[in-house]
Parts: structure tokens; C-alpha cells; sequence
């Protein structure tokens, strides 16, 4: 199951990360490497454990209240405007007819 | 006594000497803060509190039991006062509008944080080289690694700037550099102490731990943040045990497991020898030593560097741009994502989001991440077998070597691998602790305890002991 050239920059967009042409062949190596030694996991015997029974971590339901913020959104937000954040369009939003200025 | 005299003391022997007025809080700090300033070139922080703050803070923090003490705090620990970088450039300034839970709890117990510690950037790393603002030096030869990623807190105690700081833990960041510095480390059980504040990497691995100069200092760390907490919903409302108390308590009656796995053939003599010296005090002290076996041993760094990736490319991804820290300007929206990220994120985040992605992404999600999370109960069986068993804590080494050079592991797997006595732990949520047991050339050696879950008590007492037994040895 080797990492090829292709599956890096298909994860990469998945993940929204730009990687540079020359640095490819390196990742590529060090994630072969990385997963070579992940195959071990092969050999274990894990037909005892239930699947759907694991253990899940000790979890309560979440307790949903507002968290108090010592400084408004303005300041640590990069682009704020009203409460909302403001971002850059979507390349297709243009397409769509979308005027200039929109955001 | 004079404020630079009390750095040397006891965290609690100085909160009892600012009581007592022979001491004074702002006095304490401001020794800290110089010494801080004087071994800046160890670049054990990222972002040092200012004279007159501190001195203020200390001049009003509340009596109690770190009345005055100066702490520091890893830099993935938000505080509202100091910036939370997680050593990365994409969060580089950002201060945090909320404050972490431990946080809340040192300042409701008199510490004063005097600054925000270096660490590998969102914690991803084991030598705290990957931080985007400079290695940090270990104290004690600053030609090698202090460990990671935690390792600017472990090298502010180890340089005697303070008695007691944080860090966080997701496969022994807390532990590995506590051995690497010659000082006490601790994670404590998953579900002991709130993550809330804590910027995530791996949530269900993730851990705030604490260095101690001393066993002493360490308990007293940890019982001051320890607790439920109705902001993390993983945290469990079960009571705190004494740990001081506990850890005062004779060893006769405990059952010490000395697990096979972790003495591998392979295993540096040298450190095989210093564990089997405190194996051997720990037997004199009254305790019973058992062999036992935890078979599942190898598969943790498999597990873990599956596991761990996986869920730091699902925790990052709030990482764009949008809501923190600056912005890469793009004329399209993920234009302005992928150029945020790529310039924000050094090459081992981006090497551990990619591997991430990979193994949940369609086509590998069963072979990789779904097999890792079989094996990690199999790993979490073992300890709950042997812990069912009547052994009390388990003795091991806490790295296979001691503190290597910097720029000595080039390959990430070799890295990794550092890892590979410390990622039980976090993956099975038992406490574990690192305490230093010698030196080997020169260089500390950790030991390691691990305790059934909840039983934090039970390795301090077994640490305490041995600490005492060992005396100057534990770092001769």
C-alpha cells in the first residue's frame, strides 16, 4: 500500500495544504517509511475485541453555556465585521453572477 | 531569607515562607524573572511576563497554598494575559479571550505564571526542535535536546527558574523531558484534570502534566489543578486524593510490576542497570516486586502515530485563517486556506495533518485507523489485567535513551520512536510520572511509574520513596 506522488497531493487538498513541487518526494518517502513500521499493526490479534462494545473514553454529555470572553471578537479575529466573520469568496461564488465587493 | 534563596526552597516551603512574611510574593517572582532573563539563551520561553505586572499580580494573589510561587505555563495553555502561540507562526501574538481551567486554579491558589514556555509547535515532537521560534537548550549540556514537546517547561526547572510548571501530554511530552532534564514528571489519569483552555492536538489522548524539581513539588502541582470540571466533559467527578499525604506513606504492602517488554534486549545496559538499582531500593524499602507482562507493548507507536495524526488533522482544521491569528491574503476562499496554512504550519504539522488525513481517508480508514483502535484496547486490556492482578504500579524505564544532540534524529520515525515507553499511557488513560534514577555519562536517566487509573496516589508514594532513597544519587 505505498504512498505515491498522486495520493500526497490528493490528501493535501483534502486537507487544504498547499505543498510545494520539490517537497513531494521527501513526503512521500517519510510517509513510507512511517507507515512501513505501521504495518506491524497486521499481526495483532484483535478478534476478541467487540467492535461496536469499545471502550470509549469517560465522556458526560456536554454541558452547552456561553463562555465568557475577556476581549471582543474584533480583537483576535482577523477580519471581523457585525459579529460575522468575513472571508474571501469562493471561486465559483463569481461564476454564479455574484457582483464585485461581495464577500 | 533573601527572594533569590527562596528558588531554591520547596514550592510549598516558600508559599509557607510568604506567609509566614519571611519571604515576600512580588520579591519570589521578581528572583524568578531574573533568573528567567539570565538563562535566556536555554530559549526555555516563548513569552516572559513584564516586571511590574508580575510584581503586581504577586503583590495580590490570594493565600493559598501557592501563595507567591512563580510557575510557568507550556504555550498551548491559554491565558488572557500572555499569548498562547502552541510555538507555531499561525498563531504567532494570538491571546487567548478565554483562560484554561489550571489555569484558573494556579491563580486561585496564589501561583504567579511568570511566562509562557517553548515547546514543539502544537506539541508534535519529542525535542522541542520543531518550535517555530527556536529549539530550546537543555539545562544540563546545552549541546543536546531538553526532550519534547514540552521541553521549554522542563529546562525552566531544570535551570531553577521555578519549582514547579505545566505542560501537556499526548504520548509522553510531559514524561520524556523531565528524564531528559533530571526532574519529576507527571501525567495524570485521563479525566483527572480539565483540558479545557488546552489548545487541542489529540483529544483523546491529550493530558495536562506537571514538573517538579521533587516529588513534593510535583504533587503539590498536581493537586492544585486536579478535579472535574463541568467546561471538559471528560473529566470525572471522583475525589482527589491527598497526594502529599499519600506520597508520605510507607512502601511496605505495595506491589511494584516490573513489566518484561520494557527491558527489550536492545535496551541500553547502562539504563538497565540504573532501573535495576532502583528496582532493587524500592524491594529494600518493603515494596514486593512481581515480573509481569503487558504483550501489546510494541503496537503503542503504531497505534499512536496513527491515532494521534488522525485526530490533529480533524483538531487543526479550525486552523484557516478565519478565526485566529493572521491571514494569508488570497482572492479565493480556499486559495486563502491552503496559503494560510502552508505558511503557518512547520514541517512536522504538516507531515503529521497529511499522514492524518491519509489514514482516515477513503480506502485506508480500516486498515489504518480502525485496526489502531482494536489494538489500543488490546494495550489498554494489559494494563487493566495486570492492575486487576494486585500490582500496584508498574516500574520501567522512561526513555530508551538518554537526551540525544540536536539534529541527531533527522528521520521522523526515529523520532518517533523515542516515544515508545511513554505512549501506553496516554493510549490506555492510566497515570504515569518520571523521576530521575542516575546518570549516564553524565546525562539523567528517568524512571518511570505507572498506576491503575485514578490511583495517582500509588506512584507517588512508590516516587517519594525512592526519591529519598536515592538521595544525590538520582543524579549522580
Amino acid at each position: 500500500m505505498a504512498v505515491s506522488d498522486a495520493d500526497v497531493l490528493h490528501v493535501a487538498v483534502l486537507a487544504r495544504l498547499a505543498i510545494a513541487p520539490e517537497r513531494v518526494p521527501s513526503l512521500v518517502r517519510e510517509l513510507n517509511g512511517i507507515l512501513d513500521h505501521m504495518a506491524l499493526l497486521e499481526t495483532a490479534d484483535v478478534s476478541t475485541v467487540d467492535d461496536d462494545a469499545r471502550t470509549a473514553m469517560p465522556r458526560r454529555d456536554d454541558v452547552v453555556a456561553p463562555i465568557p470572553l475577556a476581549r471582543p471578537l474584533a480583537d483576535f479575529a482577523p477580519s471581523p465585521r457585525d459579529g460575522f466573520l468575513l472571508v474571501p469568496r469562493l471561486s465559483t461564488h463569481s461564476q454564479l453572477g455574484a457582483s464585485e465587493g461581495d464577500e | 531569607m533573601s527572594a533569590e534563596a527562596t528558588l531554591d526552597l520547596s514550592a510549598a516551603a516558600t508559599a509557607t515562607a510568604i506567609a509566614a512574611k519571611t519571604a515576600s510574593a512580588p520579591d519570589v517572582v521578581a528572583a524568578a524573572l531574573a533568573r528567567a532573563e539570565s538563562r535566556a539563551t536555554l530559549n526555555a520561553f516563548i513569552t516572559l511576563a513584564s516586571p511590574a505586572d508580575l510584581r503586581a499580580i504577586a503583590a495580590s494573589a490570594p493565600s493559598g497554598v501557592l501563595h507567591g510561587v512563580p510557575v510557568a505555563v507550556k504555550d498551548n495553555i491559554a491565558t488572557t494575559t500572555l499569548s498562547t502561540s502552541c510555538g507555531s507562526r499561525i498563531l504567532e501574538g494570538w491571546v487567548s479571550p478565554y483562560e484554561a481551567t489550571a489555569v484558573t486554579k494556579l491563580r486561585a491558589a496564589g501561583a504567579v505564571i511568570i511566562g509562557k514556555t517553548n515547546m514543539d509547535e502544537f506539541a508534535m515532537g519529542s525535542s522541542t526542535e520543531n518550535s517555530a521560534y527556536g529549539p530550546t537548550l537543555n539545562p544540563l549540556d546545552t549541546t543536546r535536546v531538553p526532550g519534547g514537546s514540552s521541553g521549554g517547561s522542563a529546562a525552566a526547572v531544570a535551570a531553577g527558574i521555578c519549582r514547579i510548571s505545566y505542560g501537556s501530554e499526548t504520548g509522553g511530552s510531559v514524561r520524556q523531558p523531565a528524564a531528559f532534564c533530571g526532574i519529576v514528571g507527571v501525567k495524570p489519569t485521563y479525566g483527572r484534570v480539565s483540558r479545557f483552555g488546552l489548545v487541542a492536538f489529540a483529544s483523546s489522548l491529550d493530558h495536562i502534566g506537571v514538573f517538579g524539581k521533587s516529588v513534593d513539588d510535583a504533587a503539590l502541582g498536581l493537586q492544585v489543578i486536579a478535579g472535574h470540571d463541568a467546561r471538559d466533559a471528560t473529566t470525572v467527578d471522583t475525589p482527589v486524593d491527598n497526594y502529599r499525604a499519600e506520597a508520605a506513606k510507607p512502601l511496605a504492602g505495595l506491589v511494584v510490576g516490573v513489566p518484561t517488554e520494557y527491558f527489550p534486549v536492545t535496551l541500553d545496559e547502562r539504563i538497565r542497570a540504573r532501573c535495576h538499582r532502583a528496582i532493587g531500593l524500592l524491594r529494600e524499602l518493603g515494596a514486593e516486586i512481581r515480573t509481569v507482562s503487558l504483550p501489546h507493548t510494541d503496537y503503542a507507536i503504531p497505534v499512536y502515530y496513527i491515532l494521534a495524526p488522525a485526530e490533529a488533522s480533524s483538531n487543526l482544521a479550525r486552523f484557516d485563517g478565519v478565526r485566529y491569528g493572521p491571514r494569508a491574503e488570497s482572492e479565493d476562499l480556499r486559495g486563502m486556506y491552503e496559503r494560510t496554512r502552508s505558511h503557518g504550519f512547520g514541517p512536522e504539522v504538516t507531515r503529521r495533518i497529511i499522514l492524518g488525513t491519509y489514514v482516515l481517508s477513503q480506502g485506508h480508514y480500516d486498515a489504518y485507523y480502525r485496526k489502531a483502535m482494536l489494538v489500543r484496547e488490546k494495550i489498554t486490556e494489559d494494563f487493566t489485567k495486570v492492575f486487576a492482578s494486585g500490582v500496584h504500579v508498574l516500574f520501567t524505564p522512561t526513555t530508551p535513551s538518554p537526551a540525544f544532540t540536536f539534529g541527531s534524529k533527522s528521520d521522523p520515525l526515529e523520532m518517533y520512536l523515542s516515544d515508545t515507553f511513554t505512549a501506553t499511557a496516554n493510549l490506555a488513560g492510566v497515570p504515569a510520572m518520571s523521576q530521575p534514577i542516575g546518570l549516564v555519562e553524565g546525562l539523567p536517566v528517568g524512571g518511570q511509574l505507572l498506576a491503575a487509573r485514578f490511583r495517582e496516589a500509588d506512584m507517588f508514594r512508590a516516587a517519594y520513596a525512592l526519591e529519598k532513597a536515592l538521595g544525590s544519587e538520582a543524579l549522580s
